[in-house]
């Protein structure tokens, strides 16, 4: 039982690294966007505030999904995730309120890690059930950052059971000189050109320093686990805990620094939905956020850049429904769009009964765009959930996960 | 082993991780600056009351329900996490029939407790068939259906269509249903309100449920799924037709969950209708070890838990304290059920090692 693959273990150029299929699907993705903003005429779509937000939204998403593939590729699957997030709101929330917002996001690292311990405690110490710990977790979590926002918000000021008083705003940079010339090009409005120029100075201008942090976060795991020894024993613990055993690796520290640093990060993207996107702690702010990163992970087949890749996708669906009625009728377009062009690719690889089946469902989302004004609120807050299902489903059973997560280890007892 | 040290056995598990889910929430109280000992007697008075029991088995009731669906699924290692979407498209399912049809009384009731099997059924099976036909597990899927019901539930329930406003107040649901199908609550001598009479379906519910895993030949390959999918396979159990018929059967016993409380009290849909049972249910049917019996236990107890806090809030004390409670309930309870399991498969094996020597010796 050796299946150690190689080709992932030992990298041989940056090529592997970020696979080319990820820039070619970005580049088909962009041009697809634009291509509909111009035909819709919803410049909303691809604004740059429009991407600004979808950043905005898809960090938290990102930081779970980083979170689940850390702990994933160590061998344990972490649904607490969830849990984490939700706890990183609350420690932002308490500590940010009064302390300012730096001490709030290590308060949201340090509060997301808690959830973590006992979730690896269970897992790695006792050898329960993972999914079933998770689930534990999570509602241990819910109920731990309830208790404490009753105890620690009722009667402050402009707080409540609910809710935490305001956090202060936390700093954004930008790349000098980089808003004028984007901001130029943005306003030409020419199909593809403008389009990119947005996507560009939302992502350098103006940005949340914690954004920025996620982003190096990303960066820094990838060439952790795939540039690295200690990266390479954790990504064993994950194919093969046992044969890591043998070659002297010590699985169930590196099973828990992998739980721990989960839990840290999905802690990280509670802390930025309750500093940056919100400015407050609410109750149930996180909304499966958490859940949604597990899936991001299996989108990214367990490589940071899919997943990452994933998560702008959710957050670009979830920000649309947010930012105007126009630009969440308009996603209507650019999912026919997107079928269309998955059914053209089909139709080339001369595969008829996909291609048609496909067909059908984009002319029927064509029709609905353009027999309607408005899509239901409803029909807008249920798009990243059902977008997670629809890309689970149509992604199928091509995926390698790693080989034994999920499954207990015991030193000395191959199952 | 006789029936005794058997017994004990299983509730050793269950006695460790409640006495260690009590010393959290002591250490919590206490370090809040709250008696916990008081604490606790506050709670037990206020359970005393005739009219805090009645609210009591009323929401044991939903529990058991919720729980059963759930430990269907437990016991071939699925995790049905949507019962929480199925609980409410069934309940509103069962609303819009009762409420808009006008039948004799028992076809009327039929109907009502089919629609609601139904809807509940029809939504897991989207993440049964995902399972099964696409590989998408079945964890990640039920949340998300969990979340796309809320939307449904949303969408549906608006004036001009499923739902009016509710006469006198700015509230909206469904029509309410006729009293010919409403079911009477048993009065308690002392309470203000009856027991609801639905809580029948529970009974119903868990007999249904004894009986099909332990006397069929479909819960014998449910265990046998459970208990290693190869081996089930091996002996010519249709796995993938297993999943489907689990997940169809706790839908469907999941969109029950409503109906003690619609047709008990409500007769209404409306946008206040109780939601969140799916991690409960999933607690209870754990704290219950999937057995009939333990899992009715285990409702009561969060039954008492989620009642019983009322008096905590009179006290200055935030009644979030008890989902801490259960919280480390459902968590310790599941170290715990690992840990006496290993203890006693050492147990066993010390005896095999003793046992075995004396063995050899008399076979040569």
């Amino acid at each position: 039982m050796t299946h150690i693959d190689v080709s992932q273990a030992n990298p041989p150029s940056l090529k592997r690294f970020v696979p080319n299929r990820t820039w070619q699907l970005a580049a088909v993705g962009i041009v697809l966007v634009s291509l509909v903003r111009w035909v819709s005429g919803v410049d909303s779509l691809t604004s740059s505030g429009s991407f600004a937000a979808a950043i905005g939204s898809a960090v938290p998403i990102m930081m779970a999904g980083l979170g689940a593939l850390v702990s994933e590729r160590a061998g344990v699957i972490n649904i607490s995730l969830e849990g984490s997030m939700i706890l990183g709101t609350f420690g932002a929330g308490w500590i940010g309120w009064q302390h300012g917002p730096w001490l709030g996001l290590l308060a949201a690292v340090l509060f997301g890690t808690i959830g973590a311990i006992v979730h690896a405690t269970a897992t790695v110490t006792f050898g329960v059930d993972q999914i079933i710990s998770g689930v534990a977790v999570n509602i241990l979590a819910l109920g731990l950052s309830q208790y404490l926002a009753t105890a620690m918000f009722q009667g402050t000021p402009g707080g409540g059971r609910t809710q935490s008083p305001p956090i202060p705003p936390i700093g954004r940079v930008s790349l000098p000189g980089a808003d004028w010339m984007l901001g130029a090009l943005e306003d030409t409005h020419i199909v593809v050109v403008s389009d990119v120029a947005a996507a560009l100075r939302a992502a350098l201008v103006d940005v949340p320093i914690v954004t920025v942090i996620a982003f190096a976060l990303v960066v820094a795991t990838s060439v952790v686990l795939w540039r690295t020894a200690f990266g390479l024993r954790h990504r064993m613990c994950g194919e093969d805990p046992f044969a890591a055993d043998t070659l002297g690796v010590n699985v169930v520290r590196h099973k828990y620094a992998a739980v721990v640093a989960s839990g840290a990060f999905a802690g990280l993207g509670g802390g930025y939905l309750a500093i940056v996107a919100a400015n407050i702690y609410r109750e149930g702010q996180t909304a499966g956020r958490g859940f949604i990163g597990l899936g991001t992970v299996v989108f990214g087949n367990w490589m940071p850049s899919g997943m990452a890749g994933g998560a702008a996708l959710f957050g670009y669906i979830d920000s649309q429904q947010l930012r105007s009625e126009a630009g969440a009728h308009a996603m209507l377009l650019l999912l026919a769009a997107f079928v269309a062009a998955v059914t053209l690719y089909l139709a080339w690889k001369r595969d008829w009964k996909r291609s048609t089946r496909l067909g059908l469902i984009a002319g029927a989302t064509a029709l609905w765009y353009a027999a309607t004004d408005v899509l239901p609120p409803q029909a807008a807050f249920i798009a990243p959930y059902v977008a997670t299902l629809v890309v689970l489903a149509a992604a199928g059973k091509g995926f390698r996960p790693p080989k034994m997560t999920g499954v207990p280890f015991r030193k000395g007892e191959q199952s | 082993m006789n029936a005794v040290t058997r017994l004990l056995r299983l509730s050793a598990a269950p006695a460790l991780a409640l006495a260690f889910s009590m010393a959290v929430t002591a250490v919590v109280l206490a370090v809040s600056g709250h008696p916990p000992l008081g604490t606790l007697r506050s709670m037990v008075e206020y359970a005393g009351r005739r009219n805090t029991q009645v609210l009591i088995v009323n929401s044991a009731m939903s529990y058991y329900i919720a729980a059963v669906a759930v430990a269907v699924c437990f016991r071939m290692r699925l995790l049905n996490i949507g019962i929480d979407g199925q609980y409410r498209l069934g309940a509103l399912a069962a609303a819009t029939v009762g409420g808009y049809l006008a039948l004799p009384a028992p076809i009327h009731l039929v109907l009502i407790v089919g629609a609601a099997m139904l809807a509940g059924a029809a939504w897991a099976l989207i993440a049964a068939v995902l399972k099964v036909r696409r590989g998408v597990s079945e964890i990640i899927s039920t949340i998300m259906l969990n979340y796309i019901a809320t939307g449904i539930v949303a969408y549906l329930l608006q004036p001009g269509r499923l739902a009016e406003v509710v006469p006198g107040s700015n509230n909206i649901g469904t029509p309410e249903i006729p009293p010919s199908v409403r079911i009477p609550g048993i009065s308690i001598p002392g309470a203000t309100q009856p027991i609801l009479g639905l809580g029948v379906i529970a009974i119903v519910v868990g007999v249904a449920y004894w009986y099909v895993v332990n006397r069929t030949t479909y819960g014998f390959d449910l265990r046998a799924t459970g208990s290693s999918r190869d081996a089930a396979l091996a002996s010519g159990v249709n796995v993938r037709r297993m999943i489907i018929t689990t997940m169809l059967v706790s839908g469907a016993t999941a969109g029950l969950i409503g109906l003690p409380l619609l047709l008990g009290r409500t007769y209404t849909y409306s946008l206040d209708f109780p939601a969140g049972v799916a991690f409960t249910g999933i607690a209870i049917a754990l704290l219950g070890r999937n057995h009939p019996i333990g899992i009715a236990a285990a409702a009561l107890l969060f039954g008492f838990l989620d009642n019983a806090n009322q008096i905590l809030a009179l006290n200055g004390i935030p009644k979030e304290i008890i989902n801490i409670t259960q919280g480390t309930i459902v968590i310790s309870v599941v170290v715990s059920y690992e840990f006496v399991r290993r203890r006693a498969t050492r147990a066993e094996q010390r005896m095999v090692g003793r046992s075995a020597p004396a063995l050899a010796a008399s076979v040569s």
